[in-house]
C-alpha cells in the first residue's frame, strides 16, 4: 500500500532523512519511534507530500507522491492524517470541521456530509460535542474530532504524527482507545509515537529511527523481545523505565 | 492679548454651513472610495506575500515597500504633478484636460494605493500568525492551496486583524485631509476657508474636529460590533 524507497532529504547540507526504505502493507499497523529529531515526523509527512524529499521514491497505492504529474490534493484526500496539535479549524464547529473537505474535496452534498459527521462523532463518543468549537473541547476530544475528520474522507490509510504527545496523561487513553479500535478494524496505519503500550497491543511492526535513518524495522515480537540494535535498546531502556 | 469673540452662530450661516456640509461630504466620499480600493487591493497583495510562488511574492513585497516608504504627501504630489508628465503624450493630455474632477480622483487613487500597502501588511501578518500546521491540515485532507486560503487561512486571519484594520480604516478619514494640498475642498480645507473669511478659527476647526471624531467614533463602534459578531468562540481575547 505504502512504499518508501531510498528516500533522502537535505535541509541545505543537513541530512534529515538518510536513505530510508520501508513498506506498509494493506491492513498493517506500523509504529515509528525514535528520539526527537530523528526524522520520524518528516518521514511520515513525506508520505502525503506535505514535506518534499530530495531523493528516492514514495508510492501510495501505486501512485508516486513525488512525481510532478501526480494530482497531490486527490492523493492526499485518500490518506488521512492526524497531527500532534490536532489542527482543528478554530472558526468551525466540530461538525463543520468534519464536513468541510467532504463537500469541497469529495463533492458530497450537505446532508450526506453532515450525516457522515454525526455518525463518526457518535463512533468517537462525541455526539454531544458536534456544535461546539474546538476551543470548547478538551485536548482528547479535539484529537478524536480530528480523527473523525480524517476518517470522513474514507481513507485507504491513516498517518498519525505523534497523536498523543500534546495530551494530558488522562486524555491519552481515550485517543489511544479510538486508535486501537481502528487498528482492529483493519485500517492501514503508520503511527509516529512513543506509546510503547500501543505498539505492543496493535502494531504489526515497529520501525526505529535515529539521525534520519531507519535503524531497525522489526516485527513487534522481535523489537520488544530479541536482541536488536544498541541504539534502539538504549532508547527503549530510557522510555520504558517510567 | 485681547478677548476672543466667540461666534458659534457663524457656523450655521450661509455660505459657511454649506461649505462645512460639502467639505464633510467630500471627506466621507474620499475616504470610502479610497477604502474601496485599499481593502480589496491590499487583501490581494497581502495574500500574495504569503504564497509559495516567489515571483508573485516579490511583486507584492515591492509594492508594499514602495507605497509605505514614501511619505503620503510626497505621493500625493507625485501623482498630481509628476505622473501625468510621465504618461504617453496622449494620455497625459487627456489627464490634464479631460479627466473630470482631476484632484478628487488623484486623491482617491493616491490614498487608496497607499492604504492598500498598509492593509496588505495587516493581512500578511494575520496569515503568518496562523501556525503552519493549519495549512498542513487543510492540504492533508485534499484541499487545494486556494481552498486552504479560502476556507481556513483567510477566515481566521481577518478575524485576527480586525483591530489593526480598524486603525487603517480610520487612517483614510484622517489622511484624506491631505487632499487640501492639491486643492480638494474637503472638511479641513473648508474649515480653513471659513477661518480665512471670518477669522473664527476656533469655531471653524472645532467643528472639523467634532465631525472627524464623530465619524471615527462611528467607525470604531461598527468595527467593535463586527469584531464581536465574528469572534471565534473560546478564542483568547484581550480586553473584550
Amino acid at each position: 500500500m505504502i512504499e518508501i524507497k531510498n528516500v533522502s532529504k537535505w535541509y541545505g547540507t543537513f541530512r534529515v532523512l538518510d536513505d530510508c526504505s520501508m513498506a506498509i502493507a494493506k491492513g498493517e499497523v506500523v509504529v515509528i519511534c525514535g528520539p526527537s529529531g530523528s526524522g520520524k515526523s518528516t518521514l511520515i509527512k513525506c508520505v502525503n507530500g506535505l514535506e518534499p524529499f530530495t531523493k528516492g521514491e514514495i508510492t501510495v497505492d501505486g501512485i508516486s507522491v513525488g512525481a510532478r504529474s501526480t494530482n497531490l490534493p486527490k492523493l492526499r484526500s485518500r490518506i488521512g492524517m492526524v497531527f500532534q496539535n490536532f489542527e482543528l479549524f478554530p472558526h468551525m464547529t466540530a461538525a463543520d470541521n468534519i464536513v468541510l473537505a467532504q463537500q469541497k474535496v469529495l463533492g458530497r452534498g450537505a446532508e450526506e456530509a453532515r450525516a457522515k459527521a454525526q455518525e463518526l462523532l457518535a463512533r468517537m463518543g462525541l455526539s454531544e460535542q458536534a456544535a461546539k468549537f474546538p476551543a470548547q473541547l478538551s485536548g482528547g476530544q479535539q484529537q478524536r474530532v480530528a480523527i473523525a475528520r480524517a476518517l470522513a474522507m474514507d481513507p485507504i490509510a491513516m498517518l498519525f504524527d505523534e497523536p498523543t504527545s500534546a495530551l494530558d496523561p488522562e486524555m491519552i487513553t481515550e485517543v489511544l482507545d479510538v486508535m486501537v479500535k481502528l487498528a482492529e478494524e483493519g485500517m492501514t496505519m503508520a503511527v509516529v509515537t512513543h506509546e510503547m503500550g500501543f505498539a505492543r497491543r496493535v502494531a504489526h511492526r515497529v520501525v526505529f529511527m535515529d539521525q534520519g535513518a531507519i535503524v531497525e524495522d522489526a516485527t513487534k515480537a522481535d523489537f520488544f523481545g530479541k536482541p536488536r540494535s544498541e541504539r534502539a535498546q538504549l532508547f527503549l531502556s530510557k522510555i520504558l523505565t517510567h | 492679548m485681547g478677548v476672543y469673540n466667540w461666534n458659534w452662530s457663524i457656523l450655521f450661516k450661509e455660505p459657511y454651513l454649506g461649505w462645512i456640509i460639502s467639505g464633510f461630504g467630500n471627506t466621507i466620499l474620499i475616504a470610502l472610495l479610497a477604502w474601496a480600493i485599499a481593502f480589496p487591493l491590499g487583501s490581494v497583495i497581502g495574500i500574495l506575500r504569503t504564497v509559495e510562488n516567489r515571483v508573485l511574492r516579490l511583486a507584492a513585497t515591492t509594492y508594499v515597500e514602495i507605497f509605505r516608504n514614501i511619505p503620503l504627501l510626497v505621493q500625493m504630489f507625485l501623482w498630481y504633478f509628476v505622473v501625468p508628465e510621465l504618461l504617453p503624450a496622449d494620455w497625459g493630455r487627456w489627464v490634464k484636460r479631460d479627466l473630470p474632477y482631476p484632484q478628487f480622483i488623484t486623491v482617491v487613487l493616491c490614498l487608496g494605493l497607499y492604504t492598500a500597502a498598509r492593509v496588505a501588511e495587516q493581512v500578511r501578518s494575520g496569515i503568518e500568525a496562523i501556525p503552519r500546521g493549519q495549512r498542513n491540515a487543510g492540504l492533508a485532507m485534499g484541499l487545494t492551496p486556494t481552498q486552504v486560503y479560502r476556507h481556513v487561512l483567510i477566515p481566521v486571519a481577518y478575524r485576527t486583524i480586525i483591530p489593526p484594520l480598524t486603525s487603517d480604516f480610520l487612517g483614510v478619514f484622517k489622511n484624506s485631509s491631505l487632499a487640501l494640498t492639491i486643492g480638494v475642498l474637503e472638511l479641513t480645507a473648508q474649515s480653513r476657508q471659513i477661518e480665512e473669511y471670518t477669522f473664527a478659527a476656533f469655531e471653524a476647526f472645532a467643528v472639523a474636529t467634532v465631525l472627524y471624531c464623530l465619524v471615527t467614533g462611528l467607525v470604531i463602534a461598527i468595527m467593535r460590533v463586527v469584531e464581536t459578531r465574528t469572534r471565534i468562540v473560546g478564542a483568547i481575547t484581550v480586553g473584550g
